[in-house]
């Protein structure tokens, strides 16, 4: 398996957010932040995705939603959860309808807390995750390696 | 007649930045009927009005959307300023002006660009997201944030811009206003752009009035509705024209907004202009009694704020309605008929903010 932490192609969901993080997002992949330049790509298709970025929090109908964007994602993957509400479920926490973070759902690698997360923290958040996924694939190998 | 069959269409979609899902019934290629099913960002955000007081819940109110999140915050104000009788000082009136157009400044960019990214041309979209970041950077000089602000409270702001700064973004505003018109004659003239705007996605006034579209999609059919003519905050005191297009279709929906980014940059230069000094917040005593509706021109249409007090720092009711949710039935009906790949075009025509829509 060949190591695909150097060029990661990432996908963005917005669970249940203020849409804050979710421009965010969009604007760190625009020319002033350019997150491109370390290598990764926006994708819309999870099955070509290595890095899932989740913002706002998990509510009962897109609960089923980002469960099945996880599992549809290739081995190994990493999750980023971006900003408060994608963290803990933040200010809308005792709303009726959130039920929490995005780790009562799917297992969440980086956290990048902020209300709204700002670029710089967020890129700061996919450099840690390209790291993470490095470290995946080196223990996926070193796994089907012992399995011979 | 061809063979019918149904696709669904998100929640997660390459060009929706948010879920919204859409059962569209197709015959060969052509749309029949488009079924939209709404509640993947509903919160339930209303219902905590029982768990916060009205001092705090102005920060829950502007956490709605983070687009025109300042608008939200700031129609909330102005609802519970009403139902107390509290006059806000003539600064704090004209900072809230500032503002609110500086939002609808960014928010018509960030449209504009995903409109672009909606018919592929990313060059385009980069553009104008570059451009919309030297507004964000004049909210985060002024306020400190970039999404969220938070400076709204019950009875004025929380923060005074210096004027000097004030001065400082009338003349950035001139020098964004040059470079917006460039960009803006690709979006007008441009063959190709044309091609894929022109003549498509219409609604018709008469369908507009009775599906009770607002904002720009409806002024983009010829209804003259803007509530800023109503004269709440400093409106009154500023020169302001309607934007109102005929045609209906995609393009004129794009002019509208492209003629109220001017509009709005010319309102800021205005209001910078008459800027008076003094207090920018009055002290509120005691707890709001009475109800009001507060209605005020977002981005994308008319908000309603109704709030409803008992007398006790805990509010009976606060209920938004919110423009993309009036406008997402005209916007089924403009899909009808349209080609399968123009339906991601139409749905970005209306400017959803599918947040705010749920709440």
């Amino acid at each position: 398996m060949k190591d695909v932490s150097k060029s990661p192609w990432i996908i963005h969901y917005d669970g249940s957010s203020c849409n804050g993080c979710d421009m965010e997002v969009l604007a760190s992949l625009t020319p002033v932040y350019d997150i491109e330049r370390f290598g990764v790509i926006n994708t819309g298709d999870p099955m070509q995705a290595d890095i899932f970025l989740v913002t706002g929090g998990i509510n009962t109908l897109n609960q089923m939603v980002v469960k099945q964007i996880y599992d549809q994602m290739p081995s190994p993957k990493v999750v980023v959860a971006i900003g408060t509400c994608a963290c803990t479920g933040g200010i809308f926490k005792e709303c009726y309808n959130i039920i929490g973070g995005t780790d009562t759902t799917i297992p969440v690698d980086i956290y990048v807390p902020g209300c709204a997360a700002r670029p710089q923290s967020i890129i700061d958040g996919i450099v840690q995750a390209k790291e993470c996924l490095k470290q995946k694939c080196i223990a996926e190998q070193k796994a089907a390696k012992e399995g011979k | 007649m061809g063979k019918r069959s149904v696709i669904p269409f998100g929640p997660q979609h390459p060009v929706l930045p948010e879920p919204i899902h859409l059962d569209l019934v197709i015959e060969d290629e052509t749309v029949v009927e488009a079924i939209p099913s709404i509640g993947f960002v509903h919160r339930g955000l209303e219902s905590l009005t029982d768990k916060k007081d009205f001092n705090e819940l102005v920060y829950i109110i502007e956490r709605t959307c983070g687009i025109c999140s300042y608008m939200h915050g700031m129609g909330y104000c102005e609802a519970v300023e009403r139902v107390m009788k509290v006059q806000i000082p003539d600064r704090s009136r004209f900072l809230r002006t500032v503002w609110a157009e500086m939002s609808r400044v960014h928010s018509h960019l960030l449209w504009l660009g995903l409109l672009a990214d909606a018919f592929g041309f990313e060059a385009l979209f980069y553009q104008s997201w570059r451009l919309r970041e030297r507004v964000l950077d004049m909210f985060e000089e002024s306020t400190g944030g970039r999404c969220i602000f938070s400076v709204n409270k019950i009875g004025g702001q929380l923060k005074d811009v210096p004027d000097d700064m004030l001065k400082a973004f009338s003349v950035k505003f001139t020098e964004l206003e040059k470079e917006i018109r460039v960009m803006a004659k690709t979006f007008l003239e441009d063959y190709t752009v044309n091609k894929r705007l022109k003549g498509v996605g219409i609604l018709t006034k008469e369908q507009a009035l009775e599906m009770g579209a607002l904002g720009p999609f409806a002024r983009g059919s010829g209804v003259r509705y803007d509530l800023r003519e109503t004269g709440y905050a400093a409106y009154p005191e500023l020169d302001f024209e309607m934007c109102v297009e005929k045609d209906g279709d995609c393009y004129a929906r794009t002019k509208v907004r492209i003629e109220e980014i001017f509009q709005a940059i010319s309102l800021i230069r205005q209001a910078i202009d008459k800027m008076p000094g003094g207090e920018i917040a009055v002290p509120v005593k005691g707890n709001p009694m009475g109800e009001y509706a507060m209605r005020l021109e977002q981005p994308r249409g008319e908000g309603v704020y109704y709030i409803k007090g008992n007398g006790t720092k805990f509010l009976d009711r606060v209920r938004l309605r919110t423009p993309t949710f009036a406008n997402i039935a005209p916007m089924v009906q403009t899909l009808k008929g349209c080609k399968l790949s123009d339906v991601p075009l139409y749905i970005l025509s209306i400017d959803p903010c599918i947040s705010c829509t749920e709440r």
